[in-house]
């Protein structure tokens, strides 16, 4: 079922908490709504459920496929929700907690006993708790009863799944193992979703588009890819990762920051260079492009890559670099050694007369 | 085996310093203040024999009182429960100017003397005070029936169920009145299902201390309860025209009456509510 919110905009006595916005979710796609705490993201959410009423003085509207739902009571939008401390009733066996929506459906139709019990046995069993049924929350962990509470939020079949930060309060591990376990689920299922986050390894790592949102606003909304390559602004870019920053004066096509050079094809004047972590390459000698005199403060192996940190004295701030283990083991890099950075690729951000602006420079 | 030893040892050493100290004076003060007192009181009894005891606490005008003590109180503790709860959940869930003000009211029953209560109370419903007035050309009488003596219980019992419900619903979020809405539940239903089964053991538990506290309630009720044997006399009444008539005996023989109900209603509440409890933690209950 797709989700149209059409001018919908919230605020709480004085304070702004969404402006006045639209979105389009299709049918059966998975988004994610990114952004800081206080971004409005989880307002958004709690609008499109029901649990939250838009402002009444704006004509805003919201469908989900032909179905006007804007004056809809939350009981009738036909959603499931999943919280992120789970809200789970604890005084009920995890097999109540299931059937909760089953056996509040009013009498005409409501499912007999025996169908209430095949189905929740059947939902306890797609989230693999089939054997906690008599048990009550408080004795199952983070994870299982984040899975509860799915399987309650799925029990009536909704047309749209909306989830609140789920995997907000659990630890990585089951975080990334629950992860992967709703994307599966919801590819098999096709239902529609929705989920709230601050994470942004979860939101592109889970959501087929990704909605950024901050103060109120959307910033963007893509798809991951796309978004981590193209961020529309300064605010999406420094938000879906580690940046450095290179501040300095251009002239004659050479920017230069205390003694630190770097040859832009930018025109003259101030100017500000952002860069990834991953985009810059560490080198023993200067380039021809580029003379960025660097020292090295630590380096850590995380993963994958070793995790290196630089200082200088035009850095009003350290630098990391991420590097591949081979060229970790090439450049002997250890601390206290000095280097020079060479940007693979760099972003500029302007104001709203000149365009956001991104350069790869091939080497 | 030694090591065992050296084990344990080590490990009945306490952390928390002070525990010998603490519980010293805390059981000190209890025997003091608690334990002697009803240790004389079951000593007074000591002289009568049990048809003689049995005989006192069986005698018509205390058997009547007995059932208008339970009757009243009883019916005090039920109307303290719904407005009680009430009280709390309006105090929770809702802002409005002047909650505050209303939180530090409902303590006042514990703050003013019962016999003030009484009093007022009293000469408000009285056939010439003035709720009394209102009430009487409607054929409603207070004062001076059991009605009254229920209202003086309900007055200087109420804090005992807001008190230990708000505590309560303060800790139980939001979000599971929304989960059951989500799912479909009507207002009623979520309600029924789901805020009130998490209520129930400190509902149970506020209403049991308001009787227990109404059994025994005696300044507030004397003066609007009338007094006429057979009608309105309370048990605490009883207790002290025997010890106005100085039978120290029969006194302490009713008194151990009403001290017998009183624990083993506490005793049972304490009992069923620490099961309940036990099963909201994740105990096998």
């Amino acid at each position: 079922m797709s989700i149209r919110l059409t001018n919908i905009a919230k605020t709480f006595g004085r304070t702004t908490a969404l402006e006045p916005l639209d979105l389009n979710i299709a049918d059966g796609e998975l988004v994610g709504l990114l952004g800081p705490s206080g971004s409005g993201k989880t307002t958004l959410l709690r609008i499109i459920a029901g649990l939250e009423q838009p402002d009444r003085s704006r004509t805003g509207s919201i469908h989900f496929g032909e179905r006007d739902v804007t004056n809809v009571h939350v009981r009738d939008r036909r959603i499931g929700f999943v919280f992120q401390h789970y809200a789970l009733f604890r005084h009920m066996s995890v097999f109540d907690n299931v059937a909760f929506g089953l056996t509040a459906l009013p009498r005409r139709s409501r499912p007999s006993t025996g169908e209430i019990r095949t189905r929740v046995n059947r939902l306890l069993e797609m989230v693999r708790l089939e054997e906690f049924a008599n048990r009550y929350p408080a004795q199952l962990s983070g994870g299982q009863q984040q899975r509860v509470s799915l399987a309650r939020a799925l029990a009536l079949k909704p047309d749209v799944l909306l989830l609140d930060e789920p995997f907000g309060a659990l630890d990585a591990k089951v975080r990334q193992e629950l992860r992967r376990w709703l994307r599966h689920l919801h590819d098999e299922l096709g239902f529609t979703s929705v989920f709230v986050t601050h994470d942004q390894e979860e939101a592109l790592e889970l959501s087929d588009r990704v909605v950024v949102m901050s103060n109120g606003r959307i910033e963007q909304i893509d798809e991951p890819d796309t978004l981590y390559r193209h961020p529309a602004n300064r605010f999406v870019f420094e938000f879906l990762g580690d940046v450095n920053r290179l501040e300095g004066n251009v002239q004659d096509g050479e920017l230069t920051c205390g003694d630190a050079r770097l040859s832009v094809d930018l025109p003259d004047g101030h100017q500000e260079l952002l860069m990834r972590p991953h985009e810059l390459k560490l080198l023993e000698a200067q380039s021809p492009h580029s003379r960025l005199p660097v020292t090295v403060t630590s380096a850590s192996p995380i993963g994958a890559e070793v995790r290196v940190e630089l200082i200088a004295d035009w850095l009003p701030e350290p630098w990391q670099a991420t590097v591949r283990h081979a060229d970790f083991e090439r450049l002997h890099i250890k601390r206290g050694q000095r280097l020079f950075v060479e940007p693979r690729r760099w972003h500029r951000f302007g104001n709203a007369e000149t365009h956001d602006q991104e350069v790869e420079i091939l080497s | 085996m030694s090591m065992i030893a050296t084990l344990t040892g080590t490990a009945s050493k306490r952390v928390l310093p002070g525990f010998g100290l603490s519980l010293g004076i805390t059981l000190l003060f209890v025997s003091l203040v608690l334990l002697l007192p009803m240790t004389s009181l079951v000593g007074q009894l000591a002289g009568l024999s049990l048809a003689e005891y049995w005989a006192i606490i069986t005698e018509e005008r205390v058997v009547a009182s007995y059932m208008i003590t339970i009757g009243a109180a009883a019916v005090a503790a039920i109307v303290n429960a719904l407005f009680g709860l009430l009280m709390a959940w309006v105090l929770v869930r809702y802002e409005f100017p002047g909650k505050r003000l209303l939180d530090a009211l409902m303590d006042l029953p514990f703050a003013l003397p019962t016999a003030v209560a009484g009093i007022t109370l009293a000469t408000m419903y009285s056939s010439s005070g003035f709720m009394g007035k209102l009430l009487a050309p409607l054929g409603f009488e207070i004062a001076y029936t059991w009605v009254g003596i229920a209202l003086a219980m309900a007055f200087t019992s109420i804090p005992f169920v807001v008190r230990t419900v708000q505590p309560v619903l303060e800790d139980l979020p939001q979000e599971i009145d929304e989960a059951a809405l989500t799912l479909g539940a009507s207002d009623a239903l979520a309600f029924r299902r789901v805020i009130l089964p998490h209520l129930w053991p400190a509902l149970v538990t506020g209403t049991g201390l308001a009787f227990v506290r109404s059994l025994g309630e005696f300044g507030a009720v004397i003066f609007i309860a009338g007094n006429m044997p057979y009608e309105t006399e309370i048990t605490a009444l009883m207790i002290f025209v025997k010890l106005q008539e100085y039978d120290y005996v029969g006194a302490s023989a009713i008194a151990s009456v009403v001290l017998a109900v009183s624990l083993a209603l506490l005793l049972a509440l304490n009992l069923w509510q620490g099961r309940f409890i036990r099963r909201l933690h994740g105990g096998k209950g």
